[in-house]
């Protein structure tokens, strides 16, 4: 990482405003936010290129006692901010301040950034228990320790922030103390890190957790000990920073179009007076969607409007889809059908859905089905139409575009060679596949 | 007549980044997911940044930040995402972040149906945040105005630095339909005021405000303009993205003008009556909508997204019928455009509503006509629902039978 050169000619004697710190008499924030000051003092950054996020809790206040910019959100969610403020200016230093508080509600935006190896620094400023609300556990609390939800001792184990992160992709990970005399190193060693960074700062809560368990700095470091959890720096490795990485993916993509209009001028002739339309009931997996899509397509080549309102279950290859199509020589506003013109049935799990379809329709309409459907029960006049007699190979995929052209070809709305340009011009990776279906589905007609 | 064939979610992308949209996080959910897709695709092709966030949470995160980065953001979920989105919508009311929240409306409550289509959530943007600020909020309802509307979205976001909703709902955004390429209208979308360069001191020792130009003794050492000053009271505040040429502060937090938290009730008051009025004191800008008005019509159809396309079907055949009734298709949901749906109103003994759900928008017409009539002493005319929560669209039959 290149840290930016400072605006100023003289060197920055620091990065705090003149207010003063409001932390308790004794509170590791304090000490912390001194080595941050020092932190940046050694790398010299230009106050206009730092991003102090902070959320909520007392370390929450922290990002209002600096000169630089500040970003203060809701609780737990700085990583995600800081994610975002790092995308959309990848030179920048994003710096997150949290608490183990913020660690438990957003611990997830803190093990994605880690994950997506976002340019982020995080500093987690861990004193086992949420101080501004009353002294509540947190998810750093150890076993066995006092707080004002756990007055018979905590039950639960503590997370080891550490390690979690390192191993889900952190490149740098720490674990200190707010004593730790190095700790200004560490943190402009992590903030010039250039992928994601974390620092675990343990320290003391002299409101409520160093009172409620007679908890001192010895009995910190006793703990710390005892708990078993690595300290020092733990993982440092070089790994490609996303933003960076987006950048590169960015100027490859450069100046290709961006979503052209694919305009359409009619090339053929349809022979329709009034609106007609045409529902196709058949299974999801079974291409319904893209053999209506490219019947529409094939409308508005010859002229006419067209609309495609679909209907499937939330499951992707089982049960039924249903493509309800509107042609109009006319604008069309309403996209629902009440009684179908014309009804493909292509399949068991399409009839369960369009029986009341079936039943409204009269000797006017036509259902086009296949023979397997030649005793359903509609008033409605039926033309079978036998895939089999066709001289492809009928696959699961291709048997919805080939009744449906059949159909269409029998319907006779537009020339079945509108159908063929559609699927040349809309669906051209499929098309070589498809044109023969299309061909082919002359045999199912009788031509 | 040129034409496409086209489904609304790709006319919202492609509005939005017409509009200069460069940024966009946002989490699968039917049906805003093809929205997501086309942006995660596009956006490198601008230079922008496209991401699938780990939650819905995280998805507006991401894009208040890189909005207060200086990016144009915009994000796209439903109902059941819009509840997780919920504390940030207000962190982005009271921060003043440009931003544009496409909520794909889908059958509720909770997860209700992915893939049906409803207009339950009108109200649920207007009041889903704790604190209840002013909202804008747009429906399209039509492929064309999905394009339109999602400029228009980035516009008033931008000049007026606050969240916008687009509610399109599952039949606008996944349903195929033809436009007429000249339908496609394009809006100058405007920026956020931006500070300019900071300025050289006098020699007085009063700094120079970058904003104003003049010696502004409120600035403190680190400060070149103030994030959150404004005056008079509705005027937008200039801002510079994080990595320009000033220190920004910007918080969740009730704040003065520096962006520190405050709780001087003066200054807290100022705040809160700023963010509302900046929105109410614009609302005659932010009126959008069409009315076909019949002269000999007795019945107006009010409505809006996909159910205002049954009523326009259903308008043009009342014509026919002999008892002529009058549409009018909401594009503004919020603020609720007062003088366009008075002015409609007029002259109608009757009102329909029709929407997607058991009356949301109702209770607004009924608020608002009701105490227009009587404030001038007149009779309010009949106001009906015409409501469907079956996940079928509301026909333009059921329209024809509400004509008397």
């Amino acid at each position: 990482m290149t840290i930016s050169t400072p605006l100023h000619i003289q060197p920055i004697e620091t990065y705090k405003n003149e207010r003063a710190i409001p932390f308790c008499p004794g509170c590791g924030h304090t000490l912390i936010l001194r080595h941050l000051d020092a932190a940046l003092l050694k790398l010299q950054i230009d106050p206009t290129q730092v991003v102090l996020v902070s959320d909520i809790g007392c370390v929450g206040l922290s990002d209002q006692y600096f000169a630089t910019n500040a970003f203060h959100g809701l609780h737990g969610r700085s990583a995600a901010y800081a994610t975002g403020i790092k995308l959309a200016n990848p030179d920048l230093h994003v710096i997150v301040l949290m608490g183990d508080g913020g660690m438990g509600i957003g611990g997830t935006h803190v093990i994605n950034a880690a994950r997506r190896n976002i340019g982020v620094t995080v500093l987690v400023f861990n004193n086992f228990n949420f101080g501004m609300t009353g002294g509540e556990h947190s998810v750093t609390t150890p076993e066995g320790y006092i707080t004002a939800s756990t007055r018979a001792g905590n039950p639960e184990q503590p997370l080891d922030i550490c390690a979690t992160v390192a191993v889900n992709g952190a490149g740098y990970v720490y674990r200190g103390t707010s004593f730790d005399k190095d700790l200004p190193d560490r943190m402009a060693e992590a903030i010039a890190y250039d992928g994601f960074a974390l620092l675990d700062i343990w320290e003391l809560c002299t409101a409520y957790f160093a009172p409620n368990n007679d908890f001192g700095r010895k009995e910190m470091m006793a703990m710390l000990d005892a708990l078993g959890m690595e300290t020092g720096l733990i993982q440092q490795r070089p790994l490609a920073e996303y933003a960076r990485r987006m950048q590169t993916m960015a100027e490859r993509a450069r100046d290709q179009a961006v979503m052209p209009v694919h305009d359409i001028e009619p090339q053929f002739e349809h022979r329709l007076r009034d609106k007609f339309h045409l529902v196709i009931a058949g299974s999801a997996g079974a291409k319904v969607r893209s053999a209506a899509k490219a019947a529409g397509y094939a409308a508005v080549l010859s002229g006419l409007w067209a609309t495609q309102r679909d209907d499937y279950p939330t499951t992707v290859k089982s049960g039924h889809s249903v493509s309800e199509l509107i042609f109009s020589p006319d604008e069309i506003r309403y996209t629902g059908i009440a009684k179908p013109d014309a009804l493909v049935l292509l399949s068991a799990d399409g009839l369960n859905k369009v029986r009341g379809h079936l039943a409204r329709m009269t000797e006017q309409d036509v259902l086009i089905t296949t023979p397997e459907f030649a005793d359903v029960e509609t008033a409605a006049h039926k033309i079978m139409l036998d895939p089999r007699q066709a001289d492809v190979r009928i696959t699961r995929t291709n048997r919805s575009l080939m009744v449906l052209s059949a159909a269409l070809r029998v319907l006779n709305i537009f020339p079945i060679a509108a159908l063929e340009e559609a699927v040349r011009r809309f669906q051209s990776r499929f098309a070589h596949e498809n044109l023969p279906v299309i061909a082919a589905s002359a045999k199912l007609v009788g031509d | 007549m040129t034409r496409e064939y086209i489904d609304g979610a790709s006319a919202i992308a492609r509005g939005a980044l017409k509009a200069g949209c460069n940024f966009f996080a946002g989490y699968p959910i039917s049906p805003a997911t093809p929205i997501l897709l086309h942006m995660l695709r596009e956006l490198p092709k601008v230079g922008g940044v496209g991401i699938q966030a780990e939650d819905e949470i995280s998805a507006i995160s991401m894009c208040i930040g890189a909005a207060m980065s200086g990016a144009s953001a915009m994000t796209a979920t439903s109902g059941p995402g819009i509840s997780l989105y919920s504390e940030n919508i207000g962190l982005a009311i009271m921060g003043e972040v440009p931003l544009v929240i496409v909520d794909v409306m889908r059958m509720g409550p909770a997860t209700g149906g992915a893939t049906t289509a409803a207009q339950g959530d009108i109200q649920f943007v207007r009041w889903g945040t704790s604190g209840g600020y002013p909202i804008v909020a747009l429906a399209p309802s039509s492929v064309a105005e999905c394009y339109t509307l999602a400029q228009r979205a980035f516009d008033i976001a931008e000049r007026l630095r606050t969240p916008v909703f687009l509610l399109p709902d599952k039949e606008m955004v996944m349903s195929m339909a033809t436009v007429d390429v000249a339908e496609y209208e394009d809006i100058e979308v405007g920026k956020r005021p931006l500070v300019p360069a900071p300025r050289a001191g006098n020699g007085s020792g009063v700094k120079i405000n970058a904003v104003t130009g003049r010696p502004d003794p409120r600035l403190r050492p680190e400060e070149t303009y103030l994030p959150y000053d404004f005056d008079p009271i509705d005027a937008i505040p200039a801002t510079s993205p994080f990595g320009g040429p000033h220190i920004t502060r910007f918080t969740t937090s009730s704040h003065d003008e520096h962006g520190f938290l405050t709780k001087d009730p003066v200054k807290v008051g100022r705040l809160n009556d700023h963010l509302r009025l900046k929105i109410e004191n614009r609302r005659h800008e932010l009126e959008f909508g069409r009315l076909e008005r019949h002269e000999d019509a007795k019945t107006l159809f009010i409505s809006y997204g996909t159910t205002a396309r049954a009523m326009r079907e259903a308008v043009e055949r009342s014509h026919e019928s002999g008892e002529p009734a009058s549409g009018l298709t909401l594009h503004t949901l919020w603020p609720v455009p007062e003088n366009l749906i008075l002015a409609a109103a007029e002259g109608h003994e009757r009102v329909v509503v029709a929407e997607l759900n058991h009356g949301q928008y109702r209770r607004e017409i009924e608020r608002l006509l009701y105490k227009h009539a009587a404030q001038n002493r007149q009779a309010p005319p009949e106001i009906l629902g015409l409501n469907r929560v079956d996940g079928e669209l509301i026909t333009p039959e059921q329209f024809l039978e509400m004509t008397p």
